[in-house]
């Protein structure tokens, strides 16, 4: 589910924007880090997570004012160099400022509860809920806001949006400062997992690749069902072969879908 | 009220507008003629920012639009019905009129009203309010279209082909609708290459050939001496 939260902010952008962002990953590993600071100093788990969303979709917002939105209009691969220049920017500035070790968001949520025989901690419920509920109210958001209704506008047809008014270069920022947030609220929920360094972004990033071209490029449905569907195999295949082999079922996928199904698997009528 | 001067245009390397001079007054219909591939959807597009102008100046109410950014003109007072219509058409009716109603400084009861009036010119698109724009006929497409303008309040509309591939009853429709919006005193800069309708509809007629205006008389003395529309549109 976590998985999901980071794919929608990263379709979110792409979708609307046209830029395959790079540094997504990492601005959600800034976000942990964000949040590992904010939770040492308040001892406030949720409060971390709110201030990191918001420090970061800040963040994200000059990111996308300074360096992306001079690039509107020139050649994809322009994007894709200068997101993949701030992802390296970013993660050198985290182990100048942060360090190499790792560190660590304890669980807000303590507690396990038995599901069968395994002892299964409550906070990975407590995870998935509100990556769900986050998701959720994008959702709404995109669906009956007035903004929501400006994104979808401009993502189905930039010129005629402009038209109508739309002030689009807003649009866009505040889509990347959306699709920042996520990450950043995406990070401080998976801190507990697995600890926060400064190279737990590119693993993100190139997952939410997969989920997001398997899900159809800019189709947020599609990139939730897809997040779930590769989570899925990729636990199910851990249970055959080891774990570090069962990431290439994920790979195995994103390949066949290339092959066969360019658009994207969750897409109704490929046209 | 909309004075183009001189205006020349450029897609890429080729010159497609060639010193372009047009004046729209105020509650005027004003008509522009000419084949396909003449400059007339090029004229408009100039006119909303969306093809690079060389040269020349475009005015509306004395005011240079040029560094006006393109979503600036509707604030302006300038809307656009496009000749592809672009509907977008994974919102639904409802939602492509949204996009014009819920800009700055509307009320709730304003928005109200001015649906109210899109849906009395056009009842069908309340009936379909919630159905998908691109699941429309054409004709319902075209009124989605020009509802989406009205709903903007423009002082001005470029009303490009509204009535290319419409059967003759949605064809009348359209006249009908021109007209309304002419006696609500909306000024329409007209693309057609509908003779009889233009004529109809607009009060004054330029006649554009390879991207320059050849021609310009009043609908009155064209009606009276069809020559002219043989000589430029071959008719």
């Amino acid at each position: 589910m976590v998985l999901a939260m980071v794919a929608s902010g990263l379709t979110l952008i792409f979708g609307i924007m046209d830029i395959v962002n790079f540094a997504h990953g990492d601005l959600l590993m800034l976000g942990a880090f964000v949040g590992a600071t904010v939770l040492g100093m308040t001892g406030s788990y949720w409060l971390a997570l709110i201030v990191a969303a918001i420090v970061i979709a800040i963040l994200g917002a000059l990111l996308q004012i300074t360096t992306l939105r001079p690039l509107i209009g020139r050649d994809p691969l322009t994007t894709i160099l200068a997101t993949f220049g701030v992802s390296l920017v970013v993660q050198k500035y985290a182990l100048w400022q942060w360090g190499p070790s790792v560190r660590q968001i304890s669980v807000p949520v303590g507690g396990d509860f038995n599901l069968f025989y395994l002892q299964y901690p409550w906070y990975r419920i407590v995870t998935a809920l509100l990556a769900g509920l986050i998701i959720t109210a994008l959702w709404l958001f995109l669906k009956y806001g007035k903004y929501g209704i400006w994104i979808r506008a401009t993502t189905q047809d930039r010129v005629m949006a402009q038209a109508m008014g739309i002030p689009v270069p807003l649009v866009y920022t505040a889509v990347f400062a959306i699709g920042s947030a996520m990450a950043a609220a995406s990070g401080v929920l998976f801190g507990p997992f697995a600890g926060v360094t400064q190279t737990m972004g590119f693993d993100f990033t190139l997952r939410a690749f997969i989920v997001v071209v398997v899900g159809g490029m800019g189709n947020l449905g599609g990139s939730i069902l897809a997040s779930i569907f590769v989570s899925l195999l990729e636990s199910y295949a851990a249970i055959l072969v080891s774990p570090a082999q069962a990431v290439i079922v994920s790979f195995v996928v994103l390949v066949l879908t290339m092959l066969f199904r360019p658009t994207g698997l969750f897409v109704p009528t490929p046209k | 009220m909309l004075v183009l001067d001189n205006v020349d245009a450029h897609y890429g390397k080729s010159h497609v507008l060639h010193g372009v001079s047009i004046e729209v007054r105020a509650g005027e219909v004003v008509g522009l003629l000419g084949r396909n591939g003449v400059g007339k959807t090029t004229t408009l597009k100039v006119i909303m920012g969306m093809a690079r102008r060389t040269g020349g100046r475009i005015t509306f109410e004395g005011r240079d639009l040029q560094g006006v950014p393109p979503h600036g003109l509707a604030a302006l007072g300038i809307a656009w019905v496009p000749e592809e219509r672009r509907i977008f058409r994974l919102l639904t009716v409802l939602e492509n009129l949204r996009t014009g109603l819920d800009r700055r400084g509307m009320t709730p009861a304003r928005r109200e009203a001015l649906l109210d009036k899109v849906y009395a010119y056009f009842p069908i698109l309340k009936e379909r309010r919630n159905q998908a724009g691109g699941t429309l006929s054409g004709g319902e497409q075209q009124m989605l279209a020009i509802a989406r303008a009205m709903v903007l309040e423009p002082k001005i509309i470029l009303l490009d082909e509204p009535t290319e591939g419409l059967m003759p009853r949605m064809v009348a429709q359209i006249q009908e609708i021109v007209h309304a919006l002419h006696r609500d005193g909306v000024t329409i800069l007209l693309v057609e290459q509908n003779v009889p309708l233009t004529l109809d509809a607009a009060g004054r007629v330029y006649i554009m050939e390879k991207g320059t205006v050849r021609h310009h008389a009043s609908a009155a003395e064209l009606r009276a001496d069809q020559r002219v529309i043989h000589e430029y549109l071959g008719v």
